[in-house]
């Protein structure tokens, strides 16, 4: 099973809460940090590294002596990433997405496969709950690359497909393209919030965007008791379990300070966690029959 | 006009309280245009209330669709198709929109001409009033790209506005990360206000949206929230922040007056004084007096 940790409001806790069901699961299983633009994770779960390997997304090589200057692919590519000015064609490679049509397109063969680094893929193991190895995989994106994207689908396509071991994603916050491209092969979806005003504001967002992908949903309200009751009465109204309450505490947040995983050091947290956890395997499985039902 | 861009690398570590604040603190100066460039998921409206004078469609980029009727399920598209966004059908295939790129490489290659190309709707933008001047901000749908492009146009629109207004500074809200959208809230701002808190993420994420702003060579200041969560670290940040060049403006305390703030849709400076609104006044003043004494934006970059 694949279950991603989101939520529309930054800072909410994602990672305190990816990171302490790391640290209690009991099945074999891989974590994911795929907030590769701020990757976090790897500083809670400590995990040893065993490769760190670039990744290129595929942009236009130009060989001059072959270019007519005809400007079919200017002309074509949607993204601004080549242009004909006077007597040259110039490549942005920071423009391209990486489409390939360029190279499909041109009648004289001009351009060839290059590749522009999004980033690194960073591969490896920690120490998950009653000492068995967890394998560990973090996009982490080149400062000034725009586009998280094509560096996630990279790193997705290196996870385990076995269905014996589990995954568990950290997504980046938001709901836009990053969010949903992290999301939309999970299994289950938890929402990770506050009750305050931001918290319960980016929740809706969330659960708009989330919502049609037609996977289990579920929210976390984290630093329960700082703000006001609204998350709580949102989830009623729209019939969202609310599978943790973790409440908050001073405590907690000096973990968080020191890098320390929640649930290793916080009692209460550790037994929120397994109750958590608990809830998203039975919604997740509960899902997948559903599935096999409708089959 | 001035350009100061409120950002943080990691989420929720208080860049919209911040912001608002500032937004309050300006308005008893000489007033700033305001601006909510989190287009994705964003909250200054929650805490400043706009009156929203106009509302405009955001279209940008476009995707496939294909048209079963014409589609021959020669298979061709999916074999094209970078982003796996093509889904096979017993009949005709079809495209996933929340994976199409908008690159019209099937719609081109395509022998029976039986894919579209249609416009995205992705959101929409408002200019509207607040109690603390003019704002311009935004929403994009939920799922939707193009964020960097929405950002772009508030942007422009803000400048404008500004302008005409005699408005002496632009006051932005910016996004989470380092990725397509804060790259364009930094293009053209003449300071980068980073809001990081004491805690591993914190100063990791401070780290790299640093370097983000001294790649396009962005001046910086930084403001450690919650500092008394863990001083040990506040002092290391504090120490990174001076080896690097990028002064400290602020260091503001743990205290829930920013959530009682955000519950009264208020800005801590709007409730009675506390440390942590002395703490926001002073790094105001801080911030206002360096890019005013700034004689070239690049001063920080070059010391570095």
């Amino acid at each position: 099973m694949i279950y991603a940790i989101a939520s529309g409001k930054g800072g909410t806790g994602k990672t305190t809460v990816t990171a302490s069901l790391a640290a209690v699961w009991d099945r074999p299983l891989t974590a994911v940090d795929l907030d590769v633009e701020e990757p976090n994770l790897h500083l809670f779960l400590n995990p040893t590294t065993e490769a760190e390997t670039p990744a290129l997304m595929e942009t236009p090589v130009l060989d001059t002596e072959r270019c007519t200057l005809c400007g079919q692919c200017a002309a074509f590519c949607q993204f601004k990433a080549l242009s004909v000015m006077g007597k040259t064609l110039l490549v942005f490679q920071e423009m391209c997405h990486g489409c390939g049509g360029c190279l499909a397109l041109c009648p004289e063969g001009a351009l060839s496969p290059g590749g522009r680094e999004l980033g690194r893929i960073v591969s490896g193991h920690f120490q998950a709950a009653g000492g068995a190895q967890a394998g560990f995989f973090m996009g982490r994106l080149r400062v000034g690359e725009a586009m998280s994207p094509p560096l996630m689908r990279q790193v997705k396509a290196l996870l385990p497909k076995t269905a014996d071991a589990d995954i568990l994603i950290d997504s980046p916050p938001g709901v836009s393209c990053p969010a949903v491209n992290a999301v939309m092969d999970a299994d289950c979806i938890v929402l990770v919030t506050e009750p305050t005003p931001f918290g319960l504001h980016d929740l809706k967002l969330a659960v708009e965007a989330f919502r049609p992908l037609g996977k289990p949903l579920g929210v976390v309200v984290n630093r329960a008791g700082i703000g006001d009751e609204k998350v709580q009465q949102f989830c009623r109204e729209q019939n969202l379990g609310v599978w943790a309450e973790l409440p908050y505490s001073r405590a907690v947040a000096e973990a968080y300070a020191r890098g320390e995983v929640a649930a290793r050091v916080v009692p209460e947290m550790r037994t929120a966690t397994l109750a958590l956890m608990a809830r998203m395997r039975d919604a997740a499985a509960a899902s997948n029959s559903g599935e096999v039902h409708h089959a | 006009m001035r350009e100061i861009v409120v950002i943080s690398g990691k989420g929720g570590t208080g860049k919209t309280s911040v912001t608002a604040a500032f937004a309050h603190l300006a308005s008893l100066q000489a007033g700033a245009m305001l601006c909510d460039l989190d287009v994705d998921a964003p909250d200054l409206h929650l805490l400043l209330a706009p009156d929203r004078a106009e509302t405009h469609e955001f279209r940008s980029g476009y995707e496939a669709v294909i048209d079963p009727a014409l589609c021959t399920n020669c298979g061709l598209c999916a074999g094209l198709c970078r982003f796996g966004a093509v889904r096979p059908g017993p009949r005709a295939a079809s495209v996933d929109s929340m994976r199409c790129e908008g690159c019209k490489v099937c719609v081109e290659f395509c022998p029976a001409k039986a894919i579209g190309f249609t416009e995205k709707h992705c959101g929409q933008w408002h200019a509207s009033a607040t109690r603390f001047g003019p704002m311009v901000h935004a929403q994009l749908f939920p799922g939707e790209e193009n964020s960097g492009r929405l950002v772009a146009l508030l942007k422009k629109e803000a400048r404008e506005r500004a302008k005409s207004l005699g408005l002496p500074l632009m006051l932005c809200d910016g996004a989470p990360g380092i990725g397509c959208p804060v790259i364009s809230s930094l293009s053209g701002a003449g300071l980068a206000v980073i809001v990081t808190e004491p805690t591993p993420s914190g100063r990791h994420d401070l780290e790299r949206v640093a370097e983000l702003c001294r790649h396009f060579r962005i001046p910086v200041m930084v403001i450690v929230n919650k500092y008394d969560l863990n001083t040990q670290n506040s002092a290391d940040i504090a120490r990174f922040c001076t080896e690097a060049g990028y002064p400290i403006a602020g260091l503001l305390p743990h205290d829930d007056i920013v959530v009682q703030a955000m519950l009264q849709a208020k800005c801590v400076t709007e409730l009675p004084p506390s440390p942590f609104s002395e703490a926001l006044r002073g790094a105001w003043e801080l911030i206002c007096s360096h890019t005013d004494a700034a004689p070239s934006p690049f001063t920080t970059i070059n010391k570095a």
